[in-house]
């Protein structure tokens, strides 16, 4: 992060004068859980890009590329939301979905 | 000086007329008693067609503000009006508008908040919303309730504040009392409040804007210090734009009024329509060689303490009257009292005079010229005796 204002440099107001800067705000760090995703079984349905609610699921082409960890606070919703089962998960080895949640270590 | 017409308006329709002539792009407010006199006028004028204004009707106080805050974000001037609940209702939204840096101005018919009920006057509604970042000042008449309103605008859209402004005047005694009322010409209203171009517009597409965004412990505090910095230039642009004003209409306003206070031994500190009654108290005194003087407060936020010591340090007993108490505060005291007693302690070098307290006025009940001298008589036996029987008394309170 860019280095902290003094109070004379702001805009009055707490008015934020660039569009789209609040993706230069980090909120990856609140996270205690993270999505992982089973990349051979993803079927790129789209269910949990639509379902994110801080756009972190990066899509490139149609595909589902993976999630965006600087801003995925780790809510869930994507893992909750998945409707594609599997019996091991590639990354936990657990049966359940595509997208399942881990422990941030 | 420009040419004015003489009019007979109570204190809400002198704000409504003066709200005419401003003509403010946008207005949103909920009536409530005794502040719905000005929006009831102000509406007829937009019926009639006689302003541009868009006004909106809203379903309470909360959405009036929450409807200031979004026009004025867009860059609109904007006005309202309300007065007790209305203005409790609309805390939440006092502060944000103060915090987002929006002059709108709101004129304010002061009445005393619930329970029980009541729809007279005291000052505990704005005295409630002191700390909530607006500018507040005190009218004293219909004609200062006039001639305030117009001041406002130009002090909130000043470019070193950029803050909201509270607009007082006590109701029922100034707000429905009819008196005579010189009214500038529309030409010469609309020529001194000018155009207002917002710093900043939420309709700018070419140059998109967040409004009320959040900041932690990052910046929050930058943002209050921000606040507290235009406010204390407030006191010198109130100063400027009341010369200015008694330039164009020859009635000249400052932070406070003083009358017969340069060589006084015991001095009244009073605010709006109350002053009027003390003035004739301290005019009687006079003529009986007795030296009281009187100071009215105008400007109340920021709260112009160095002034005032600077006013009053010379007197021996100051007798504050104070029409809302600040509750839990010490010994019961009012606001007004709290602030004279810190202004006197942050700018009287460890000296000053005494200073005692009388709650008045309480839900409309009436002050009387005799209570008002019986307060005079005591503050100078205390000047006599040095000896202060009770830091807050009550005036007209039954035991």
């Amino acid at each position: 992060m860019a280095e902290l204002k003094g109070w004379k440099e702001l805009p009055l107001g707490a008015v934020v004068l660039e569009p789209g800067s609040s993706a230069e705000y980090i909120t990856g760090t609140w996270r205690s859980r993270r999505p992982v995703r089973d990349e051979e079984k993803c079927t790129h349905c789209m269910i949990c890009w639509v379902y994110c609610p801080d756009s972190a699921v990066i899509v490139k082409d149609g595909k589902v590329q993976g999630f965006d960890y600087d801003h995925c606070k780790g809510c869930g919703i994507c893992a909750h939301e998945c409707p594609v089962k599997v019996e091991a998960h590639a990354v936990t080895g657990k049966p359940g979905k595509v997208i399942q949640m881990v422990e941030e270590v | 000086m420009a040419k004015q017409i003489v009019k007979a308006l109570d204190g809400a329709k002198a704000v409504a007329e003066a709200m005419r002539q401003i003509e403010p792009d946008v207005v949103a407010a909920y009536p409530i008693t005794p502040q719905t006199e000005i929006v009831q006028t102000f509406s007829q004028f937009v019926a009639d067609g006689l302003v541009n204004t868009e006004f909106i009707p809203v379903e309470s106080e909360h959405a009036a503000m929450s409807a200031c805050i979004g026009a004025s974000a867009a860059g609109a001037r904007v006005m309202t009006a309300t007065a007790a609940n209305g203005l409790a209702l609309m805390w939440e939204t006092l502060y944000i508008a103060a915090s987002l840096r929006l002059p709108i101005v709101m004129s304010v018919v002061n009445r005393a908040l619930s329970a029980p009920l009541n729809i007279h006057c005291d000052h505990s509604d704005s005295m409630g919303a002191r700390d909530a970042g607006w500018i507040q000042i005190f009218a004293e008449n219909p004609q200062e309730a006039y001639d305030n309103t117009i001041q406002a605008i130009r002090i909130a859209e000043h470019p070193d504040i950029l803050l909201p402004v509270m607009s007082m005047q006590d109701g029922f005694i100034t707000g429905h009392g009819v008196e005579r009322v010189e009214v500038l010409e529309d030409k010469a209203v609309k020529e001194f409040v000018g155009e207002y171009k917002a710093l900043y517009s939420l309709l700018d597409i070419d140059q998109p804007k967040t409004f009320g965004a959040w900041a932690f412990y990052d910046y929050y505090f930058e943002f209050k210090r921000q606040q507290t910095e235009a406010l204390s230039k407030v006191p010198q642009v109130v100063r400027e734009i009341g010369k200015e004003y008694g330039e164009l209409s020859g009635r000249y306003y400052d932070l406070f009024s003083a009358y017969e206070l340069d060589d006084a031994e015991v001095a009244i500190v009073v605010l709006a329509s109350t002053a009027g009654t003390a003035r004739v108290v301290v005019r009687k005194l006079r003529q009986e060689g007795i030296k009281v003087g009187l100071l009215k407060p105008r400007l109340y936020r920021p709260f112009p303490g160095k002034e005032l010591v600077e006013a009053l340090k010379h007197v021996k007993v100051i007798g504050v009257m104070d029409r809302s108490i600040a509750f839990g505060s010490i010994e019961g005291c009012g606001p007004l009292f709290l602030d004279l007693c810190a202004s006197f302690y942050t700018y009287g070098n460890g000296k000053g005079p005494q200073i005692v307290d009388y709650i008045f006025g309480l839900g409309g009940r009436d002050i009387l010229p005799e209570q008002i001298e019986g307060m005079v008589k005591e503050l100078l036996r205390i000047a006599e005796t040095g000896q202060v029987p009770y830091r807050v008394g009550y005036l007209g309170l039954r035991e």
